[in-house]
């Protein structure tokens, strides 16, 4: 009967529709019909946008009228790395005056990679009288002045979380802004600020706090005054120490230990800015239970590593500087069965000899003795086709593979050939690959194995790699899920971009620096695709002062519905669709 | 991420040592204070060492990275390679020869090496530890048993010192300590750091 949707309750498909969470299910839901699409959309309290500049905020607005709870991602990837000059953009300010006025309700803001305000943060703090959860991550643009004012307005804030952000750390007043009847808080990470704040008031919001399950302290925060804020909060799921070093003294040690003993909920542990390895072992006693560790910021040798490492046979992730070894690798191989990720991060990375022994042969180890690992970072100085072919077979099981040999185009160092074999194999049995970095030497061929096999590869990233288009073109040709792609310093020009133009319009961006792109194909894309914004970065002046066939310094291309943007400074050109005409040859 | 200070030593009878306030290549009066060019705009003073001088027994070189004083050879740093978060670059640990230490450069220690022409090795200094610039001048001073004196506008530290301290800003330009306010070379550090870090 042609009235079958209509005579089924709305209020039973919202029902139905509340079950269902993941963006993609709730898309395929709108796409339905109509009537679908009317409820899906006023029923929608969770919004993703992976790029802030392929929307805009009144068009979300427009959509979904009662969100909840916005997570933004700003600047390119690569930001990480100072290839985005300062000022490109990606500032949430915009976001945050329409959503104050639309969104009264909004519980919950993450961000990556964005420029804040304290304007922003001012806004929030008045705008939304249920706010809970402020999530910033790698951000900048604001100071401890913004965070007051989240402190002192929010008061059911739950989580305020500033991982890595580069904050303007004025004081570390701001902490006492927090009212006496504040008492929601269940997540606090400001590892990343520098500021001293008054040890009583962090004791006194720790003490009041109930629900605290996550606390990321400072590194100004000292290890003898650690056990105090432990005892405090004896309910703690996360910890990140703060500065993990002093004297060993017997009391100071037996006063931490004791106090970590008393956290019986605890599984992840972080910070240990600093550490010095006579306190490690004040951990022990929580190790059976611990989950995650990152020890990323301690210089702590390889056979202290292997002792406490030897505590934790639950360990599931382990963030690690390369001190650890090929010895403190093996060692994990044996006492870590249930390793799902790896980072293993260098100690000294600008230096041309390797300052710590540790080689292909630890990921060989990592890779054969723990069956579940299945993501890794890692950075070494050498490689070899035969170690990552061995790595391939011992674990198919990898989602995100990413190895960094330091010196870019480095050989394999058995053949002093390139490393498309073993590239080859690891994209060839890793059938579920999701993401993928590649070093070393690699030649087109490389990429004809990633564009043939890695048919579920979603970012790849590339530097100093490949021969001519043809690389470019296997990869954009052939790995049908891409979402994200980032290469510098590779010989890829005009030819494969324009020959896959269309592909780009199903990826969220493709960036591109010092590579071979010329502007006249840039100008040329931006005319032929119109739902793209092809941006041009280049800090030597206007592009159309050179030649045209000059290749531009950088490219970063994303599919957008709101047009081109308005917010762009002096180093960065849109290329519009009616930009001056190219003369046709 | 370490910055490297360097105290350079005046010699107050040679005319090409001395503080040049004026334009590079101008013979300039040592009062005038006109801003130096160069292909970024600031006021930037030029600096003894623009001068060719073989009398000059400056050793730092202009290029000193952050591995300055590991035993192993540095290699060219390229942008942004390694591919390591600025932030992680900020508060790694740097050790050399394997045994961890307990001060930490970089991040939010604001530790700085300072080198002083002729002395036979480098001292770090937390630069967070010091309120102001009379305050970390004074304890130079008593590091490295020399008279720096006080600063002017004017004249930097020409009048009646010995030696005169400068740092490598994000540009690579040399700057001397004083010209910017206290509060903005504090700031400064996390914008130059990540310069730095990455030239």
């Amino acid at each position: 009967m042609l009235r079958m949707a209509s005579s089924f309750p709305e209020e039973v498909l919202e029902h139905v529709f509340s079950f269902i969470q993941s963006d993609a299910d709730r898309n395929s839901i709108s796409m339905v019909c109509k009537s679908w699409y009317e409820i899906e959309r006023w029923c929608r309290r969770r919004i993703f946008v992976g790029n802030c500049y392929a929307v805009s905020p009144r068009m979300v607005i427009r959509r979904f009228p009662d969100v909840r709870s916005i997570e933004l991602k700003g600047k390119p990837h690569f930001a990480d790395f100072n290839l985005v000059p300062e000022g490109w953009g990606g500032y949430v300010d915009p976001w945050i005056s329409a959503m104050a006025m639309a969104y009264p309700w909004l519980e919950e803001i993450r961000l990556k990679r964005m420029v804040v305000t304290d304007e922003s943060l001012e806004l929030i703090a008045k705008s939304f009288k249920n706010f809970k959860a402020l999530v910033l991550s790698s951000c900048e643009g604001f100071s401890t002045d913004g965070l007051a004012a989240i402190a002192a307005n929010c008061r059911n804030l739950r989580e305020l979380d500033l991982r890595e952000s580069d904050v303007d750390d004025l004081s570390g007043h701001w902490l006492s802004h927090f009212p006496d009847t504040y008492t929601s808080l269940v997540s606090l990470d400001i590892s990343c600020l520098g500021s001293e704040m008054s040890f009583t008031a962090l004791e006194r919001l720790v003490g009041r706090c109930p629900n605290l399950r996550s606390l990321r302290l400072n590194r100004t925060v000292p290890i003898e005054k650690l056990a105090n804020l432990l005892r405090q909060a004896p309910q703690l799921v996360e910890l990140g120490t703060g500065a993990y070093s002093a004297e060993l003294r017997p009391e100071v040690f037996s006063n931490l230990a004791g106090a970590l003993s008393g956290c019986k909920e605890l599984k992840s542990l972080s910070g240990f800015w600093e550490a010095v390895p006579a306190y490690l072992p004040a951990v022990y006693s929580i190790c059976p239970g611990l989950t995650s560790l990152n020890l990323s910021y301690a210089a702590i040798q390889s056979p202290h590593l292997i002792k406490l490492l030897s505590h934790c046979p639950k360990l599931q992730r382990l963030w690690v500087l390369d001190y650890i070894e090929d010895v403190g690798l093996e060692a994990l191989a044996a006492s870590c069965k249930d390793l799902r990720e790896l980072r293993v991060f260098p100690s000294d990375p600008f230096v041309a000899e390797p300052n710590v022994s540790l080689t292909e042969q630890g990921l060989v180890s990592v890779s054969g003795g723990c069956p579940k690992l299945h993501s890794v970072l890692y950075f070494c100085r050498q490689m070899s086709n035969a170690a990552l072919t061995t790595i391939a077979r011992n674990r198919p099981n990898f989602t995100c593979f990413r190895l960094c040999i330091i010196e870019p185009r480095t050989p394999d160092y058995l053949t002093l050939g390139p490393l498309d074999a073993g590239f080859g194999a690891i994209v060839e049995h890793c059938k579920d690959l999701r993401r993928l970095s590649v070093s070393g030497l690699l030649t087109d061929r490389a990429f004809e194995y990633i564009g043939t096999y890695a048919k579920k590869l979603e970012m790849l990233s590339l530097a100093f790699a490949g021969d001519s288009d043809l690389g470019l073109h296997h990869v954009l040709s052939g790995c049908e899920n891409l979402r994200k792609l980032e290469i510098r310093d590779c010989p890829f020009g005009d030819k494969a971009l324009l020959a896959n133009a269309a592909k780009l319009e199903t990826m969220r961006s493709l960036w591109m620096s010092s590579c071979m792109v010329s502007y006249g194909a840039c100008k040329l894309l931006g005319q032929k695709m119109p739902r793209l914004n092809v941006e041009v970065i280049d800090e030597r002046g206007p592009p159309d002062t050179r030649p045209e066939s000059c290749p531009v310094e950088k490219l970063y291309i994303y599919r957008s519905v709101a047009g081109p943007r308005f917010d762009m400074p002096g180093f960065v050109w849109t290329m519009d669709e009616d930009s001056s005409a190219l003369r046709l040859s | 991420m370490e910055m490297v200070t360097r105290i350079g030593k005046f010699d107050h009878d040679d005319d090409h040592l001395n503080l040049r306030l004026g334009l590079p290549g101008t013979s300039e009066a040592r009062e005038k204070q006109a801003p130096s060019l160069g292909s970024r705009t600031s006021n930037k003073r030029a600096l003894p060492e623009d001068a060719e001088d073989p009398g000059s027994n400056s050793k730092c070189s202009r290029t000193e990275s952050a591995n300055a004083d590991s035993a192993l050879p540095t290699k060219t740093q390229v942008v942004g390679w390694p591919p390591i978060r600025s932030y992680r670059k900020n508060n790694t640990q740097s050790t050399v020869m394997k045994t961890p230490q307990s001060d930490v450069a970089g991040g939010n220690n604001n530790y700085v090496k300072v080198s002083v022409d002729g002395a036979p090795y480098l001292r770090k200094i937390d630069l967070r530890v010091y309120k102001n610039y009379p305050e970390l001048l004074k304890a130079l001073e008593s590091m490295f048993n020399l008279t720096i004196g006080n600063y002017s506008e004017r004249e930097g530290y020409n009048n009646g010192s010995d030696y005169a301290p400068t740092y490598e800003d994000k540009d690579g330009d040399w700057m001397l300590v004083g010209d910017v306010p206290w509060e903005r070379l504090r700031i400064m550090k996390g914008s130059e750091a990540r310069g730095l870090g990455c030239a």
